[in-house]
C-alpha cells in the first residue's frame, strides 16, 4: 500500500498536485462553466493525452515525435468510423443510391462498404482497434528506427514526414475516408445520443477519468526503474548501453505508450466534437501538440495538462478577439519556451515554490535561534563546503523531482 | 511511325517534369544542405526564407513596373541579388539572436526555429496580405521553345535549370574550392581543433547560416517563374526539402544532388501513373523506407567522432 502511494502517486506532493488538478478539472470546470465551454475544456483535455504521451517519450525518453498527430488521428479516427457506421443504417441513408454506407462513401461512387470498414461494426473490435493499430504503427516505426540506431533529430524529421504522409493519404482517399472534411455528423454511440448536453457532461468526466489514469500509468513508468532507465538514456545513451541495457527496446516501449495515450485521446476527441478530420493528422497540428508539452514543462506529468489547457485557451480567445496576433504569440511562444523557460510552466513553478520554502525556512531559523549564524562563521570553509554539497543534491534531483 | 515520334515527345516532356521538380527539389535543398547537412541545424522556417527571396522578386517586379517600366526586362537579375541579400541578411540575425544560442540543444533549434517560421509567416500576412501574389515576368521568360511538333519546353523552366546549375557550381565551388569553405569544414567537423589553428568558429557559424538562407532567397526568387507566392507557400515544401536532404546523406552535397534527383524523377514517373496525392505518398513512403534500411542517407562522409 505505501509502496503504491509512494509510487503512483507521487508522495505527498505528488498527491497534492494530483488533487489540486483533479480538484480543477473535476469540480471547478464543471461547476462554473455552461455545457458548451466545458465541451471545449473536454476537447483540450483530449489534447492532454498527447502532451502526457510526450512528456513520457519526449521529456524522458529524449524522443522527440513531431508525428504525434498520426497516433491522435488514428484513434480518433477508428472510433470515427465506428460511429458513422452507427449513424448511416439504411434507414436514415434511405435517399442514398446505395442505403446503409456513409454518405461520403456514396457521394464518391462507392457502393459497397469496403472490407476495411467491415470489422468496424462491431464495438469491442473498434476499441480494439483503437488502442492497437496506433500502438502497432508505433512499434513498426519505433523498431525500424531504434533499433539501427537513428539519431534523434533524423527520427523527428522522419516522423515528420510520416504525419506528412498520412495526412496527404487520407485527404486522397476521399471515398475510404472522407477526405479533407473528415468524417462527420456522428450521431450515437450503441444507441446513445452522443450530441445532447448530458451525453456531453458524462463524455467529459469519462475524458477526465482516462486522462488521471494514464497519468496514474506515466507515473507509474517513471518511477520504476524504466523511469531511471529512460533518464539515463536520454542524458548518456552509450553508457546505458555499455551497461547492458537494450536501449532500443525500452526506446520503442516509451514511444508505443505515448503512441497508446495520443490514440486514447483522439477517440474521446471524437466522441466529444462529433468528428474526425484531417486537420488533426498533419504536420502543424502534430508540433502544435509538442508546444503543448513544452508550455506546461517537458519533465511534467501535470503540467502537460496545465501547459495544454493554458495553449488552448489562449488560442481559442486570441484568434478570436486579435487573429492577426495569435500566430505572432504562438511563434513567440515556442521561442520563449525553448530560450527562457525550457522547463515551462512546471519549471517556472518548481523554481517559485523552491524560493518560497528557503525563505520560510530562513525566517523560522532566523527567529528561532539568532546565535547560530555566530557558530557557522567559526568555521566559513566547511560550511561553505556543505552547502555547496546541498546545492549539488538539488541540482541532481531536480529532474526526479519534476516527475511528481 | 507517327505513334513512335508521339511516345518519343510523351518522354521527354515527361523527363522534363522531372527534370523541373528536380530543380525545383535541389533548389530548396541546397540552402538547407548547408545548413543542416553541414552545420546540424534543424531550421524550421527554411521554407520561410524562401518566401521572403519570392516576396522580394514580387516586390522589385512591383516597383519597375511602377517607376521604370524600360529596366522591367532586367528586373529579374536584380531581383536575384536582392533576394539573396534579404535573406542573408535576416539569417545572419536570426542566428545572432537565435540559433547561436542552442547549437548544444538540436532538438530545441527545431522548435524555435518553428516559432520564427510561424511569426514569420504572419509578418508576410501582415504585409503582403493573404491572397497569393505574383510577380510579372520579363517577356523573355514567358513562351515556350518547340524543337519538334510535338515537344514544348517552356522558357522559365530551361530558366530555373539554368540558375539551378550556377547555384550548385557556386556553392561547389565555395566550399569545397575556396578557403573560406575549408574553414567552414573544419569547424563542422572538430569545432575544438578549428578554433585552436585559429579560425573564428563563431563567425564562420554565422556566415554559414547566413549563406544557406541566402541560397534559400535565391532559390525563392526562382520560384516566382514558375508559381505564384503565397505567406505559407514556403513551409509547404519543408518536410520534402528536409527529406531530400537526409536522403542524400547529411554533409554531402553530391548526395543532396543525387537524392534531390532519385526523389523528383520518382515522384514525376509515379504522377505518370496515380494521382497528384498518391504518387507523393508513394514517393515519400519509399525515401522513408530506405532511410530505415540506411539510416545514414545515400552518400555519407566517414568522419571520425
Amino acid at each position: 500500500m505505501h509502496a503504491a502511494y509512494e509510487k503512483i502517486l507521487g508522495g505527498r506532493s505528488g498527491l497534492t498536485g494530483l488533487l489540486v488538478l483533479a480538484a480543477l478539472i473535476l469540480l471547478v470546470f464543471p461547476l462554473s462553466l455552461d455545457i458548451f465551454r466545458l465541451n471545449l475544456v473536454g476537447k483540450y483535455l483530449a489534447y492532454a493525452f498527447v502532451a502526457v504521451g510526450l512528456v513520457l517519450c519526449w521529456g524522458y525518453g529524449g524522443i522527440l515525435s513531431l508525428g504525434q498527430g498520426v497516433f491522435f488521428g488514428l484513434g480518433g479516427y477508428c472510433m470515427a468510423m465506428f460511429l458513422k457506421l452507427e449513424a448511416s443504417d439504411p434507414i436514415s441513408t434511405k435517399i442514398q443510391s446505395t442505403p446503409g454506407i456513409p454518405d461520403f462513401m456514396d457521394w464518391n461512387q462507392i457502393t459497397a462498404l469496403p472490407a476495411m470498414w467491415q470489422p468496424f461494426h462491431s464495438f469491442s473490435f473498434t476499441i480494439l482497434a483503437v488502442l492497437a493499430v496506433p500502438t502497432l504503427l508505433a512499434l513498426i516505426i519505433g523498431m525500424a528506427m531504434f533499433k539501427r540506431r537513428v539519431g534523434d533529430v533524423y527520427f523527428s524529421i522522419v516522423t515528420q514526414a510520416i504525419a506528412a504522409i498520412l495526412s496527404i493519404l487520407i485527404i486522397g482517399q476521399q471515398g475510404l475516408t472522407g477526405g479533407v472534411n473528415g468524417i462527420t455528423d456522428l450521431k450515437t454511440l450503441l444507441g446513445w445520443d452522443i450530441r445532447t448536453d448530458s451525453a456531453k457532461l458524462i463524455l467529459y468526466f469519462v475524458n477526465a477519468g482516462l486522462l488521471f489514469g494514464c497519468i496514474l500509468i506515466g507515473r507509474f513508468i517513471l518511477t520504476s526503474k524504466l523511469g531511471r532507465l529512460l533518464m539515463a538514456m536520454r542524458d548518456k545513451e552509450e553508457r546505458v548501453r555499455f551497461s547492458g541495457y537494450d536501449v532500443a527496446s525500452f526506446k520503442v516501449f516509451v514511444y508505443c505508450v505515448a503512441a497508446m495515450f495520443s490514440a486514447i485521446g483522439g477517440a474521446m476527441f471524437t466522441l466529444q466534437v462529433g468528428f474526425m478530420s484531417p486537420s488533426f493528422v498533419g504536420i502543424v497540428p502534430s508540433i502544435e501538440m509538442v508546444i503543448f508539452a513544452a508550455v506546461g514543462g517537458r519533465m511534467s506529468l501535470l503540467g502537460a495538462v496545465y501547459g495544454t489547457l493554458l495553449v488552448n485557451f489562449g488560442k481559442s480567445y486570441f484568434s478570436e478577439t486579435f487573429p492577426e496576433l495569435w500566430l505572432f504569440l504562438m511563434g513567440g511562444l515556442f521561442i520563449a519556451v525553448v530560450m527562457v523557460f525550457p522547463d515551462g510552466l512546471a519549471g517556472v513553478y518548481q523554481n517559485q515554490s523552491k524560493r518560497f520554502m528557503a525563505w520560510r525556512k530562513r525566517r523560522k531559523t532566523s527567529t528561532l535561534s539568532p546565535s547560530s549564524t555566530t557558530s557557522a562563521t567559526s568555521a566559513p570553509v566547511k560550511t561553505e563546503k556543505i552547502s555547496n554539497v546541498l546545492e549539488q543534491h538539488v541540482i541532481d534531483t531536480s529532474n526526479l523531482e519534476a516527475s511528481k | 511511325m507517327v505513334s513512335l515520334s508521339e511516345f518519343g515527345a510523351i518522354f521527354a516532356m515527361q523527363g522534363f517534369n522531372g527534370l523541373s521538380v528536380f530543380c525545383v527539389l535541389l533548389l530548396m535543398a541546397l540552402g538547407l544542405a548547408i545548413i543542416f547537412g553541414q552545420m546540424g541545424v534543424i531550421n524550421m522556417a527554411h521554407g520561410e526564407f524562401l518566401t521572403i527571396g519570392a516576396y522580394m522578386t514580387y516586390l522589385l517586379s512591383k516597383l519597375t513596373t511602377e517607376y521604370a517600366p524600360s529596366l522591367q526586362p532586367f528586373y529579374f537579375f536584380a531581383a536575384v541579388i536582392l533576394s539573396f541579400l534579404v535573406a542573408y541578411g535576416i539569417g545572419y540575425l536570426t542566428e545572432m539572436l537565435l540559433i547561436s544560442r542552442l547549437y548544444k540543444r538540436p532538438l530545441d533549434t527545431l522548435l524555435a526555429t518553428w516559432g520564427l517560421s510561424l511569426a514569420m509567416q504572419q509578418t508576410f500576412r501582415s504585409i503582403f496580405g493573404a491572397k497569393e501574389v505574383s510577380a510579372t515576368l520579363p517577356d523573355w521568360l514567358l513562351g515556350s521553345f518547340k524543337p519538334t511538333e510535338n515537344i514544348d519546353i517552356p522558357i522559365n523552366g530551361v530558366f530555373m535549370m539554368t540558375l539551378t546549375v550556377l547555384l550548385t557550381g557556386t556553392i561547389f565551388l565555395l566550399l569545397f574550392r575556396s578557403r573560406w569553405g575549408l574553414q567552414v569544414r573544419a569547424t563542422m567537423q572538430n569545432r575544438v581543433m578549428s578554433g585552436a589553428v585559429g579560425i573564428n568558429t563563431s563567425k564562420v557559424d554565422r556566415a554559414t547560416f547566413a549563406l544557406g538562407c541566402g541560397v534559400a532567397g535565391v532559390a525563392g526568387a526562382a520560384f516566382t517563374t514558375i508559381g505564384s507566392t503565397g505567406p505559407t507557400s514556403g513551409s509547404l515544401y519543408i518536410v520534402d526539402t528536409f527529406l531530400v536532404v537526409v536522403f542524400g546523406g547529411a554533409q554531402s552535397l553530391i548526395g543532396t544532388i543525387a537524392s534531390a534527383f532519385s526523389i523528383a524523377q520518382t515522384q514525376s514517373t509515379a504522377e505518370f501513373f496515380l494521382t497528384g496525392s498518391m504518387a507523393k505518398v508513394l514517393t515519400l513512403s519509399a525515401v522513408i523506407i530506405i532511410l530505415m534500411l540506411r539510416p545514414q542517407g545515400l552518400f555519407s562522409v566517414r568522419v571520425r567522432k
